[in-house]
């Protein structure tokens, strides 16, 4: 009887909890399904009487260009810099070469460091590149995706590291004695072996650049090619905009990493872990 | 058996990443602690040598003491609110339930979007006109209202929220990694021995987590260290700069002001701030795997 009161109380605890984790997605759901006329201060956890996807609409006519830019972002550089570390972590973990444990660590330290520490000549370098090789690199989605590759390395190669370090090296050594070079032995056996560590950094990475802000607010002026955290931050900052329209538009850009979030989590899960605990 | 080549190779092909890393990573700090120095405090780049000048100024404009301060205190109930309830939800998760992973996933979720969305959401949320005012009122609480971001007093707290909201799901799955790495065996000669579940957790258990403490710790910690993008979508700069951080500092001296050399100085201090805590936590894992 005891026994039973206490899971009562245990559920009651978590589901208490659940609810306080839920409430700004619900408050964001149930405003962006009001229209502007019942949308109120007063009545902002009472469901809408009319359920209307007129704010979503105009968010997503509002937003619909940087939620595009995101994308175009987003792709390419979680490809790159997945690919990237995958090559970086094989060399650490299977072909050390001497001073590879000192470098390991100070690649390391490049995804603690506060971003603030190299954004000023970080713009001075992209506005340079530009005058100098006519690149458009900054306050552009290409130079934003470069930045985001680079800073990128030090996460990705550890999570692969970590992962190659479990793959035995009797396995690459048997392809060794084959004749098989350090190419051979990426293409044949590491890379089909690699394929939830690609899962998980690729989540990773998608996750993180969409979610970013400082570097993308630096680096992208011009509305036209900002990413969509930037856009929702003036949005949301404007005093025009309704503020149904702001909760919808939050949603929207909070979505694709929620929904992978939703289907993926597992991986999500991992790289999170990777990210923090070593090994 | 290995070639010259095998000697070579692996380090000609890691070698682009180490000098992107180098440039963008070393070079850069080091080109920011430079412009430190000088007098660039206009739109004109001017790297005439000013000595420690900006940071001078910079420990004499309150605006900045109130940063630190507001630093520190948003630090430490961050690092407290995430842990404890990190640490509550791992033990309460532990207990063989019946929808753990429903649980599970609800509380991690907020790990999976933007500080941006979640400024967005929780400034509605703690709006003294609406939001968790009116919920509290709702079910009889009505003394628990409170001005939240707009008593300069509390302000900052209410940004703790959003953050705890956040990152506790996170400080959870790490200390239910640790717990799963608990064996069966260890808890039941625990219990064989006569201890009471209460007792097995303090004796034996948490113990047995102060790794992960350790890790959430520094990651959590680094995190509150150079919080920006929360503070800048949820309450700006606040009343009296009650919610001002270096980091909205750093980038309206920098990016607003055009005043670079002292932007610069900002970022710098930031970096120190990061680095006391995450350097020692590098060279103790690095020594670590030498050993290994």
């Amino acid at each position: 009887m005891r026994l039973r009161a206490g899971r009562l109380a245990l559920y009651a605890v978590l589901i208490t909890m659940m609810l306080f984790y839920l409430m700004p997605i619900y408050v964001l759901v149930n405003n962006g399904l009001k229209s502007f006329k019942e949308v109120s201060l007063s009545r902002m956890w009472v469901p809408p009487q009319r359920v209307t996807l007129e704010s979503f609409a105009s968010a997503a006519r509002r937003l619909a260009p940087n939620l595009w830019n995101s994308v175009m972002l987003v792709v390419p550089a979680a490809i790159v810099s997945s690919f990237v570390g995958s090559i970086n972590g094989y060399i650490l973990a299977k072909w050390p070469f001497r001073g590879a444990g000192v470098i390991f660590p100070l690649l390391l330290f490049g995804m603690f460091i506060p971003y603030q520490s190299v954004l000023i000549p970080l713009v001075r370098m992209l506005q340079w590149a530009g005058h100098l090789f006519s690149l458009r690199l900054y306050g552009s989605i290409a130079g934003l995706a470069l930045v985001h590759i680079v800073y990128g390395i030090p996460i990705t190669t550890l999570i692969f590291r970590n992962y190659y370090a479990t793959v035995p090296t009797a396995v690459i050594e048997a392809a060794r004695v084959d004749g098989a070079g350090l190419g051979r032995v990426y293409r044949d056996i590491v890379l089909p072996l690699s394929v939830p560590a690609f899962v998980v950094v690729i989540i990773w990475q998608v996750t993180q650049i969409w979610n970013e802000f400082l570097f993308a607010v630096t680096i992208t002026s011009n509305p036209a090619q900002q990413p969509v955290q930037v856009a929702l931050q003036n949005l949301a900052g404007s005093q025009i905009v309704e503020w149904n329209v702001q909760m919808a538009g939050a949603l929207l850009a909070a979505l694709p990493t929620l929904l992978v979030y939703v289907f993926l989590g597992r991986y999500f899960l991992r790289g999170l872990l990777a990210g923090s605990l070593k090994g | 058996m290995r070639s010259t080549g095998d000697r070579v190779l692996p380090f000609l092909i890691v070698l682009p990443s180490v000098i992107a890393v180098g440039v963008f990573v070393y070079g850069f700090i080091a080109w920011t602690v430079f412009a430190s120095l000088t007098n660039w405090n206009s739109f004109a780049p001017d790297f005439s040598f000013a000595g420690l000048r900006n940071y001078i100024n910079l420990f004499d404009t309150p605006r900045f003491l109130i940063d630190l301060h507001n630093t520190g205190v948003f630090t430490l109930a961050f690092l407290i609110g995430c842990l404890a309830i990190g640490l509550l939800l791992a033990i309460l998760l532990d207990q063989r339930l019946r929808g753990e992973a429903i649980f599970r996933n609800v509380f991690l979720f907020p790990m999976s979007i933007s500080f941006i969305v979640s400024g967005t959401a929780w400034q509605w949320l703690l709006n003294p006109s609406t939001g968790v005012n009116l919920l509290l009122e709702s079910v009889g609480l009505g003394a628990l209202r409170s001005a939240w971001y707009t008593e300069p007093r509390i302000a900052i707290y209410s940004v703790v929220i959003a953050a705890v909201w956040q990152m506790s799901g996170f400080t959870m799955a790490m200390y239910l990694a640790g717990l799963r790495g608990i064996s069966d065996e260890l808890r039941e000669a625990a219990r064989v021995d006569g201890a009471s579940e209460v007792q097995l957790y303090r004796r034996v258990i948490l113990p047995m987590l102060r790794p992960v403490t350790v890790s959430a710790v520094i990651v959590l910690g680094h995190i509150s260290l150079k919080i920006f993008d929360l503070v800048f979508a949820m309450t700006g700069s606040g009343p009296a700069f009650s919610t001002d951080v270096p980091g909205i500092f750093m980038f309206e001296t920098t990016f607003r002001g055009n005043r670079f050399a002292e932007g610069a100085a900002i970022a710098v201090v930031m970096l120190v701030m990061v680095a006391v805590v995450v350097v020692p936590y590098l060279i103790y894992g690095a020594r670590e795997e030498a050993d290994a």
